[in-house]
């Protein structure tokens, strides 16, 4: 028992090192969810995490230092490019794949744990929180790799439904239920090996009938489901750290995902199941084909926005597919030079994600103060002259309030049909991602004006400087 | 005296709670950072990654803990770098203002 002089930190230290890795992610979840602390918060997590990493990289067995080395810059050297210079309109699919390889590598370590621990025999408690590992990473592993490729349009970002698809379901869920139970009964490998394809193959089913536009809050939920299977991980490994760590992402991606979902107006199961079983939506737009319109051009629309008071823009998802923020921010500010009000009403769920627009605004320099949140833009549209809608439509579509029987009834909208004027920038007469026909495209205050937003903007900005 | 696998069932369920709590007031402007920061957060995983790996035996062991650290350092290293320029942005536009300011 004489004190080896190498052993500088007892223990005991790695525990209390832990508790305060632990504190730092509390505090950093806290900063996250207040603007002004927001960018210190997730420098307390990175601290946090280096504090933990560094504990367990001391405190372990040293065998296989070079493999943590090796795993660890080749996952850097992947991530870090990545993450740097991809286009912050593209931030969704990378949070979805980020998300995904986290899963993964909760399902390989309990794997790993569970091939190490096999020949000495699993006990059934160690067996449960392996299988809770490896179901719950492999769900969101698939999941999250399926949600990038949507995203990122590797494959269509419509919602997939084929006959048959619940039973489909079912069955893979099924078998994941019995294959795990098997696990813990009998711990072989083949059976872990069974759970994990099986969970492997539920994850791509919930994914598959989620359409694009609903493909955040399925993010949000895989979020959650990694930070569960990362707690999983911990009961496994006896680790307190992945514990606090875990649960603390699964409870906040929780309540995240209803958040969200609420902002949509949509409960989180009809969501996630309300495309399996249903082809109503597409024939419900159909109906309003031949009604007329009012469209304009650059010009006309131009010269009412110059000579307005007060103007709102309303930006949704095509603006950020069009790549034109910066575009409609110079237009803003042309029509600020020339004393016009100018501020930006944001719906909570505009954009990719819920909050992705305030993102995107803030990049290309749009002071806070002129970014209203819904509710304040609802209480200034009345006294607008011009609501000046930019790749949206079911964010702003009158049926929300006003058709009981829309899919979209009772879901928050920013009211631009209480503007003097409307004036959608789209592509076509097309309903939005929802399906849902917009009246308010009918209506003799909106004026139409077709194009690509980009192109669109920049001629406007160019007809509003010259007159 | 509670064993070993309460004491760390106490630490969920209570961490259960904080998680809830400590986010229940945020405003929709940091949903998506939130989702990102929080993304990161679990990448903490690497640390388990980081404890298999150190007691893996044999090739499949190995090289399966090998993978466990890449993908769990792509969570961390990926996850931070991602939320770290989205917040950078929320930055940027107190310098924006700025500039407002100024051109006034």
């Amino acid at each position: 028992m004489t004190a080896d002089p190498a052993v500088v930190v007892a223990p005991h230290t790695f525990t209390w090192l832990y508790l305060l890795a632990a504190v730092f992610f509390i505090l950093a979840l806290k900063a996250l969810s207040s603007p002004k602390h927001a960018r210190y918060g997730m420098w307390t997590g990175i601290v946090g995490m280096v504090i933990a990493a560094v504990v367990t990289w001391v405190a372990q067995d040293v065998n296989h230092d070079w493999v943590i080395a090796v795993g660890f810059v080749a996952g850097a050297v992947v991530a870090v490019p990545a993450a740097r210079f991809i286009k912050m309109t593209a931030i969704p699919q990378m949070v979805a794949i980020f998300n995904g390889v986290g899963g993964g590598a909760a399902a390989t370590i309990t794997t790993v744990e569970f091939l190490h621990d096999a020949p000495r025999g699993v006990g059934p408690a160690e067996a449960v929180e392996v299988v809770f590992g490896v179901v719950i990473g492999c769900i969101s592993f698939s999941g999250s790799m399926f949600a990038f490729a949507k995203l990122q349009g590797l494959m269509t970002g419509t919602p997939v439904t084929y006959r048959g698809q619940q039973l489909v379901n079912g069955v893979a869920f099924v078998i994941t239920l019995a294959a795990a139970v098997t696990t813990v009964a009998s711990p072989h490998n083949v059976w872990l090996l069974v759970t994990a394809l099986a969970a492997l193959a539920v994850g791509v089913g919930i994914v598959l009938p989620i359409g694009g536009a609903d493909t955040p809050v399925l993010i949000s939920l895989l979020n959650a489901f990694t930070g569960l299977a990362v707690a999983a991980d911990g009961f496994a490994l006896d680790n307190v750290v992945l514990i606090v760590a875990g649960t603390l992402v699964g409870a906040s991606g929780s309540l995240l995902t209803k958040l969200m979902s609420d902002a949509m107006g949509r409960s989180l199961p009809n969501i996630m199941f309300a495309a399996v079983g249903s082809k109503v939506t597409a024939s419900a737009a159909a109906g309003a084909a031949d009604r007329s319109y009012r469209s304009g051009d650059a010009v006309d629309v131009a010269t009412l926005l110059a000579y307005s008071r007060k103007v709102m823009m309303v930006p949704g998802y095509g603006l950020a597919v069009a790549q034109a923020q910066q575009t409609i921010v110079e237009l803003a500010k042309a029509l600020q030079s020339r004393g016009v009000e100018v501020t930006y009403g944001i719906h909570p769920v505009a954009g990719r994600m819920p909050g992705h627009m305030n993102v995107l605004l803030a990049e290309a320099n749009v002071p806070y103060e002129e970014l209203k949140e819904m509710d304040q833009a609802n209480e200034e549209l009345p006294t607008t002259d011009v609501a000046l809608v930019v790749g949206a439509n079911d964010v702003v579509n009158p049926a929300a309030r006003n058709a009981p029987d829309s899919p979209i009834y009772g879901m928050p909208i920013i009211n631009v049909d209480q503007a003097e004027h409307v004036v959608f920038l789209k592509r076509s007469m097309r309903p939005g991602f929802s399906g849902v026909e917009n009246d308010l495209f009918y209506d003799p205050k909106t004026i139409m004006l077709f194009g690509d937003a980009k192109e669109s903007l920049t001629r406007l900005l160019a007809a509003v400087k010259a007159s | 005296m509670i064993s070993d696998s309460v004491t760390l069932m106490v630490i969920f369920v209570l961490a259960a709670f904080v998680g809830y709590e400590v986010i229940s007031k945020v405003p929709s402007i940091l949903h998506t950072p939130l989702m990102s920061g929080s993304n990161a957060i679990h990448g903490i995983i690497l640390a388990g990654a980081m404890v298999v790996a150190g007691y893996a035996h044999g090739v499949l062991q190995t090289a399966l803990a090998a993978v466990a650290v890449f993908l769990a350092t792509g969570n961390i290293v990926g996850g931070a770098v991602v939320t770290d320029r989205m917040l950078g942005m929320f930055k940027g536009r107190q310098a924006g203002r700025g500039e407002r300011e100024e051109a006034k």
